[in-house]
């Protein structure tokens, strides 16, 4: 029944499983992983999610979007110098940045959600450091080739072949984290403007700073560092094991069907022992980007990124048997499994499993998409739509005329010769679009008082119409002067009306006009 | 869940589950476990050394007694502000000579010139004026309040340009001056023609005095006091004379305040200013003064 000879053995070992052996010293040498190529499902799923996720971080600067002659034409631009962030349709002034903080605690929901439902999918299928990576290892496996010639070629001597090879390698991999940096900074200025001043040389030094920044990082992160980055500088996979419940579907090793494992099955069935469909070949060792066994069970440094799937699944359709040896699975479904392979001394009886034709028995419990509905992320879910619901209505409805007051500290009145009282006040307009609008601004309340802007002509002697810049800030001082007859109390509250001249958006700021106490006698 | 203890080959308790060494260390059970650090750590330790090392060559950081050691690239952080300051007030060049070019009408009249004269001139008045006028230029007993619209000297931007270049009662030779009599120490009046012309004085602004005969008062002010302060006590600016039909006092407005001030007149003393900060800077105090809104307004210049 199995055709063992066809199965590869791999001669690899997890890296954090090698510490019983001596005494281990207080810093421990990087184990060297070469990851071998994987063949499934989840690797083509990987292929799209780095194709999406690179040709949109690649490409959002050069869309597109028109604003009119008044503002930048960039779909995408964090326009840092004038504080304006620029989304497609949308224009977000710095004191709306509530709208990024409800895009964050979505995203942390988001994150909270999909790891109750599956796990680290973050990690292990759109976190940079996952994608970069493994783009890197594309690069690696094209110049060094697949595991066993990059570990002989990492054996071998120093030949031109090997320098060609290595430089060949690190060049790319330069050019890439290169271009990475090059990408961000143009979220940050008008990309073609930006690009042709970084190839004449002339762009601002902190574009060149930055993306020699990301260059390195980029570099050192995805080409030398890898695995290391998620292991121990990452704080995610410590926050990981408070996400997870029983219900969490996670990359496990079915070993209530794969134990005993034995790497000579044949033998081992003439011997008469009990055989599990595990061979033992550790092509799950040998695909795993962070080097470890997931045999050995969840693990701190599993990214789930399910390549092991696809690497077992592989070899179990060649052995014969069914797939999903290592699967998504729950930690419920699990133990459920477990108990039924299980004999009264805790031993798994691979004949509790199987039946003797080697067909899997009933009542073991595999992926249902059901799992994933239960309180707990309906939960999640409600909040996260609650909150885009929220901020898409906040969104719809918000005014984009802003307008503030503040009145003068230092004096707070001043006397004129004729006995009047007059208050000072600094006016802030915010012209929130991108066309100048022309507003009347005039005072509500206060009888009897006036308005005054030093050195502007007015409308009448309660109002006048300021211009206001497109997409900028009018700050103007004014005057109210009220006669003494008009102040009853040293206390006034009255209003300032300002309105579009054209028709369109109004608003109304409360004031106070403030006089001397005795004012009134 | 506790491990059962496990020793290794060198007698030190390791956790079953993991093959690791344990620390020792026990917390309600817990034992940690004696990871160890990847070496890159270390070196990546090792590297900031190195560094602190490069940057203490390289830049001041060693305190001495009496100063630091200075660091071979001779950076320090008050050459640093100095070059900041130098580029700043680069930057400002072309506004502080297109103040210098321009008359002080034409500084108030032009949008950004008027706007970059009043804010450098706010600084001015905070580091050179505020000791008498006050942070907010209201002044106080003695001291004109500058955000009023009662001006001794002239409110145009002119007047208030002439008054902070020379001063008043300065010494320089263009400063305003004027003196009041001391009507009653020098026994030009009695003390009833004062409190009388007191009484009249008051009733100019609509107040009614406490004593003294204001028709008998009118007299006396006529004989005494329009040659300065105008037949209707409406003041003159030429003579600094200040108005006196209205609800402003530079030294008080009750009654034994006027009869103190016309028995033995104070006189204040503003120092010119044009010697100490040049002509640039004194436009842009006048145009500040002129931006706090009582300043006397030009026909031609309302536009």
């Amino acid at each position: 029944m199995l055709i063992q000879n066809e199965v590869e053995n791999f001669n690899v070992e997890a890296v954090n499983s090698g510490l019983k052996k001596k005494r281990p010293s207080l810093y421990a040498a990087r184990k060297k992983i070469f990851p071998k190529r994987a063949y499934g499902s989840f690797r083509r799923l990987k292929w799209i999610i780095m194709a999406v996720t690179l040709s949109i971080y690649y490409l959002t600067p050069w869309l597109r979007w028109d604003r009119g002659s008044f503002a930048p034409d960039q779909a995408v631009l964090v326009d840092l110098a004038n504080r304006r962030f620029y989304f497609f349709f949308i224009e977000i002034w710095p004191q709306e940045f509530y709208y990024v903080a409800g895009l964050l605690i979505m995203a942390g929901l988001g994150l909270f959600l999909i790891t109750s439902v599956a796990g680290r999918v973050w990690c292990g299928y759109t976190c940079p450091q996952t994608v970069w990576v493994d783009l890197f290892l594309v690069v690696e496996r094209f110049f060094e080739g697949d595991r066993n010639q990059r570990m002989a070629l990492d054996k071998a001597p120093w030949t031109l072949s090997k320098i060609w090879k290595r430089v060949a390698k690190h060049s790319t991999w330069l050019v890439i984290a290169i271009l990475t940096g090059g990408a961000w900074i143009f979220y940050f200025a008008d990309a073609p403007t930006l690009l042709g001043q970084l190839v004449h040389f002339d762009a601002p030094s902190v574009a060149y700073s930055t993306i020699g920044i990301l260059t390195a990082t980029t570099y050192i992160f995805g080409g030398l560092m890898r695995e290391q980055v998620c292991t121990y500088m990452c704080p995610w996979p410590r926050i990981q094991a408070a996400m997870l419940d029983e219900n969490s579907l996670v990359v496990t090793y079915n070993d209530w069907r794969g134990e005993p494992r034995s790497r000579h099955q044949k033998k081992a069935i003439a011997q008469g022992l009990p055989v599990g469909d595990c061979v033992d070949c550790k092509a799950c060792v040998a695909v795993c980007p962070m080097g470890i066994d997931i045999r050995q069970g969840q693990q701190l440094e599993c990214i789930t990124c399910a390549l092991c799937i696809d690497a077992c699944n592989g070899v179990m359709e060649r052995v014969g048997r069914d797939r999903g040896l290592i699967s998504y699975a729950t930690l419920s479904d699990y133990n459920a499994n477990m108990a039924r392979a299980k004999d009264a001394e805790g031993h798994i009886v691979p004949s509790k499993v199987r039946d003797a034709t080697g067909k899997l028995r009933d009542g073991f419990v595999h992926f249902r998409w059901r799992e994933m509905v239960r309180l707990r992320t309906l939960i999640y879910l409600g909040i996260w739509l609650l909150i885009g619901l929220l901020m898409v209505a906040s969104l719809a409805t918000r005014d984009r005329l802003g307008a503030a007051v503040a009145h003068d500290r230092n004096p707070l009145y001043v006397r004129l010769s004729d006995g009047s009282i007059r208050n000072g006040y600094t006016l802030k307009i915010s012209n929130m679009v991108t066309v100048p609008r022309d507003f009347s601004v005039s005072i509500s309340g206060l009888t009897g008082a006036t308005l005054e802007l030093p050195g502007v002509v007015m409308r009448d002697d309660r109002s006048v119409v300021l211009r206001a810049e497109p997409d900028r800030v009018l700050t103007q001082r004014v005057l109210v002067i009220a006669p003494t007859e008009a102040l009853a109390e040293p206390r006034h509250e009255f209003t300032f009306v300002i309105s579009d001249v054209n028709g369109g958006e109004r608003t109304t700021i409360d004031a106070v006009f403030e006089a001397p106490e005795d004012v009134a006698r | 869940m506790v491990n059962d203890p496990v020793e290794d080959a060198h007698g030190r308790e390791v956790d079953a589950a993991t093959g690791t060494e344990t620390t020792g260390h026990s917390w309600d059970g817990i034992k940690e476990l004696n990871t160890p650090l990847p070496r890159w750590w270390l070196w990546t330790f090792y590297g900031t050394i190195l560094f602190s090392i490069v940057y203490v060559v390289l830049y001041p950081a060693i305190p001495l007694v009496h100063s630091a050691t200075s660091g071979v690239l001779g950076w320090n952080s008050r050459d640093a502000l100095k070059a900041e300051v130098a580029e700043a007030t680069q930057e400002q060049a072309q506004f502080r000579d297109q103040i210098a070019a321009a008359t002080p009408a034409e500084v108030v009249q032009n949008a950004d010139l008027f706007r970059f004269a009043s804010a450098a001139g706010r600084s001015a008045f905070a580091v050179n004026c505020v000791q008498c006028h006050g942070a907010g230029a209201t002044g106080g007993p003695g001291y004109p309040n500058l955000q009023d619209d009662d001006w001794l000297w002239g409110g145009t931007i002119d007047d208030i340009v002439q008054t902070i270049s020379y001063g008043v009662r300065s010494g320089s030779d263009e400063t305003r001056f004027s003196e009041m009599p001391a009507f009653g120490r020098d026994g030009i009046l009695d003390a009833e023609q004062i409190e009388n012309v007191s009484a009249y004085v008051l009733s100019l602004s609509g107040q009614k005095a406490s004593s003294g005969d204001a028709t008998a008062g009118q007299q006396v002010f006529a004989d005494n006091c329009t040659a300065c302060h105008g037949e209707n006590g409406q003041g003159m600016h030429e003579l600094g004379a200040p108005n006196l039909s209205d609800g402003i006092w530079l030294y008080g407005g009750k009654q034994s305040d006027i009869i103190a001030q016309v028995t033995g007149p104070r006189h204040g003393v503003m120092p010119a200013w044009l010697p100490r900060l040049g002509e640039t800077t004194v436009k842009e105090l006048a145009a500040y003064v002129y931006s706090l809104g009582g300043a006397t307004v030009e026909q031609a210049s309302a536009q």
